[in-house]
């Protein structure tokens, strides 16, 4: 079973969600996720600036493997991204709750984060699926 | 097979050494002159160009052939890639001189004999798949879904129904689905299949509306199943105003038995290096012909073939106004479309039918003998069409052993390794394909690889985990290769 920590909120999509001190919403791809995707070669993050609604594409992952969408959990408007990622993608494999992080987003609405899966129902939908 | 990596020709060459009689004329002073290049760009210095003998350079090729992992060599059941066998006849004819001498701009009063083989085979390929026109031109799959694409958004666009700028995907499409709607300035929303396999109709039916241009299908779909709704997705579609895309990639295994025009797709490419056997070259060159319901058929890229009472003529942008244009110099890769009405002509309607029968036929086989054997399968209660799906999952967590160390383990039985981790909906998957040109003897010896390494994934993961041990080279460092291009031999100085 996948790392899955209690403290952030997940979409089904395999993003996590942390709500940071500020109100701000930092997102990144669960363990999961990158487990699956194995080592990664290539990062793409969105500028800062732009505006997602919920469910829409954020970044892109490239592995070894196959090339993927993120998707970004909540509507929101992109205020900073993790630029350490063009040079060291492995972060994501490294540290995907950490170190690995894509964006952070000030929320359109405050409340952004309920609609989002907790850790045990997050972990129950990997259970659920074989992860 | 050799067993030793062969070294760059530019490691053999000696200066000054080379192979007179292969090289081609001098061109004369005055011939130069007559060309008129401008004295600026000619060249000062010889290229460089690897100096080595006659002998030499036959050896490196000849060398570098047997180490290729080719259909001709060994069983390559590489899943939604189709690798069947290209009968030696196709290349016979297709190399005819009379074909080989023909140039493209020759006059169509000299080349009828050409013209009425790609009409006859526009003909074909209309009748096996149900559509009421085709196009030879695209040169490749990728090509041919753009040009379908295209002109779906042509035809919005000659209505004045400007919005419809978004394409529909499921998860499991080939990864040029959403590449080409975005290449064609459309926006892709992906919706999400059932548990069966098939599109999840309630996500669908969300889905569509007035910005709806179209759906990009493959039917069987990736994951190696029939798409069971397919009726209800044309009338969903159809509904909101768009249109429907056959990625023509899995065609072979409903040849001759189902038609995409008769399930209701408006346009289809065909890969004609897959389902009609010819080659696959090195990425090229490929052909992609496209076929449209009627009301497309304005929009369909020039030229085409078409005949009146003096005989076979191209069709182009006089004719067909509203066409997308042109995509290739001249009509796509002629050798490639001659192979493809070979083939067909060799087979004809019954033979074709019997191409799906067989393919489909061989991966249930395959597919029943080796959920026997202790493979799990992808999508159990369903049959499967040309291709199936095992998931190493359990392998994965019980003894660390992944679909990709089965893959490198295979190449040491003489197997090329099955698509791995494709389509990624499944995890730890091997998408397996055998093709209806394979003998029961073949698959018989696949099956017993197969079982050899599951035994050898339960006792002794280790030795699956540092496979292969036959090939010129182990395990490649994938990563360091994705991230640090090296495209040149040395640096230039």
């Amino acid at each position: 079973m996948s790392q899955v920590p209690v403290e952030l909120r997940y979409a089904k999509t395999h993003e996590w969600a942390r709500l940071l001190p500020d109100g701000s919403v930092e997102v990144g791809i669960t363990e999961h996720a990158q487990a699956a995707l194995g080592d990664l070669v290539f990062v793409e993050v969105p500028e800062t600036g732009r505006v997602l609604a919920a469910g829409e594409g954020c970044a892109v992952v490239e592995s070894v493997k196959a090339a993927s969408d993120v998707y970004s959990p909540i509507a929101g408007t992109v205020i900073a991204v993790n630029l350490a990622l063009a040079a060291a993608p492995e972060l994501v494999n490294q540290d995907c709750y950490g170190r690995g992080w894509m964006l952070r987003l000030q929320p359109a609405s405050p409340a952004a984060l309920a609609g989002l899966l907790d850790a045990e129902a997050y972990g129950g939908q990997l259970a659920a699926t074989g992860g | 097979m050799n067993q030793t990596l062969e070294k760059p020709i530019f490691e053999y060459s000696r200066p000054g050494r080379g192979a007179a009689a292969q090289h081609p004329p001098a061109p004369s002073a005055d011939a130069i002159g007559r060309a008129a290049i401008p004295d600026a760009l000619r060249r000062r210095e010889a290229p460089l160009l690897p100096e080595v003998s006659e002998l030499d350079a036959v050896r490196h090729f000849t060398r570098l052939s047997q180490l290729n992992f080719s259909i001709d060599t060994n069983f390559y059941p590489l899943g939604s890639c189709t690798m069947k066998y290209n009968p030696k006849a196709c290349n016979q004819y297709a190399m005819l001189p009379q074909f080989l001498g023909r140039h493209p701009l020759a006059p169509a009063t000299v080349g009828q004999g050409f013209l009425s083989c790609m009409s006859e085979l526009q003909d074909m390929l209309k009748e096996v798949t149900g559509m009421a026109a085709v196009s030879l031109s695209p040169m490749a799959g990728a090509h041919g879904e753009f040009a379908g694409v295209a002109m779906i958004r042509a035809y919005h666009r000659a209505r004045g129904d400007l919005a419809r700028d978004e394409i529909i995907v499921p998860a499991a499409a080939h990864g040029t689905n959403p590449a080409t709607a975005t290449m064609c300035g459309c926006s892709v929303k992906e919706i999400p299949v059932d548990a069966e396999g098939d599109v999840d109709l309630d996500a669908l039916t969300k889905a569509v509306g007035p910005k709806t241009a179209g759906i990009m299908l493959t039917n069987p779909s990736t994951l190696g199943v029939f798409e069971r709704k397919i009726e209800a997705v044309a009338r969903i579609v159809h509904g909101a105003g768009g249109l429907l895309y056959y990625d023509g990639a899995n065609l072979n295994a409903i040849l001759g038995k189902v038609r995409p025009g008769d399930m209701g797709f408006d346009a289809i490419h065909m890969n004609l290096h897959k389902t009609f056997s010819t080659p696959h070259g090195g990425g090229g060159p490929g052909a992609g012909a496209v076929g449209v319901s009627a009301r497309l058929e304005p929009f369909l890229p020039v030229p085409l073939v078409g005949s009146d009472e003096q005989g076979h003529r191209w069709l182009d942008e006089t004719d067909r106004p509203q066409s997308i244009g042109r995509l290739s110099a001249f009509m796509g890769n002629a050798g490639v479309l001659l192979r493809a009405y070979i083939y067909m002509r060799m087979l004809g309607r019954d033979g074709m039918a019997r191409v799906g029968e067989f393919a489909t036929l061989n991966a249930n086989y395959l597919q029943a003998r080796l959920r026997d054997a202790g493979y799990e399968l992808a999508y159990p209660t369903r049959r499967a069409s040309h291709e199936f799906i095992l998931t190493l999952r359990r392998e994965a967590k019980e003894f660390d052993v992944t679909a990709m160390d089965i893959a490198k383990r295979l190449l040491d039985f003489g197997i090329h390794a099955p698509t791995t981790y494709f389509p990624m909906l499944v995890p730890e998957c091997l998408l397996i394909e055998p093709t209806e040109t394979e003998s029961r003897e073949t698959l018989d010896g696949f099956v017993e690889a197969m079982v050899a390494i599951l035994a050898e994934a339960r006792s002794d993961p280790a030795r699956l985990k540092a496979a292969p041990y036959t090939m010129p080279v182990r395990r490649l460092d994938d990563v360091r290769a994705a991230k640090h291009l090296e495209l040149t031999w040395k640096p230039v100085q």
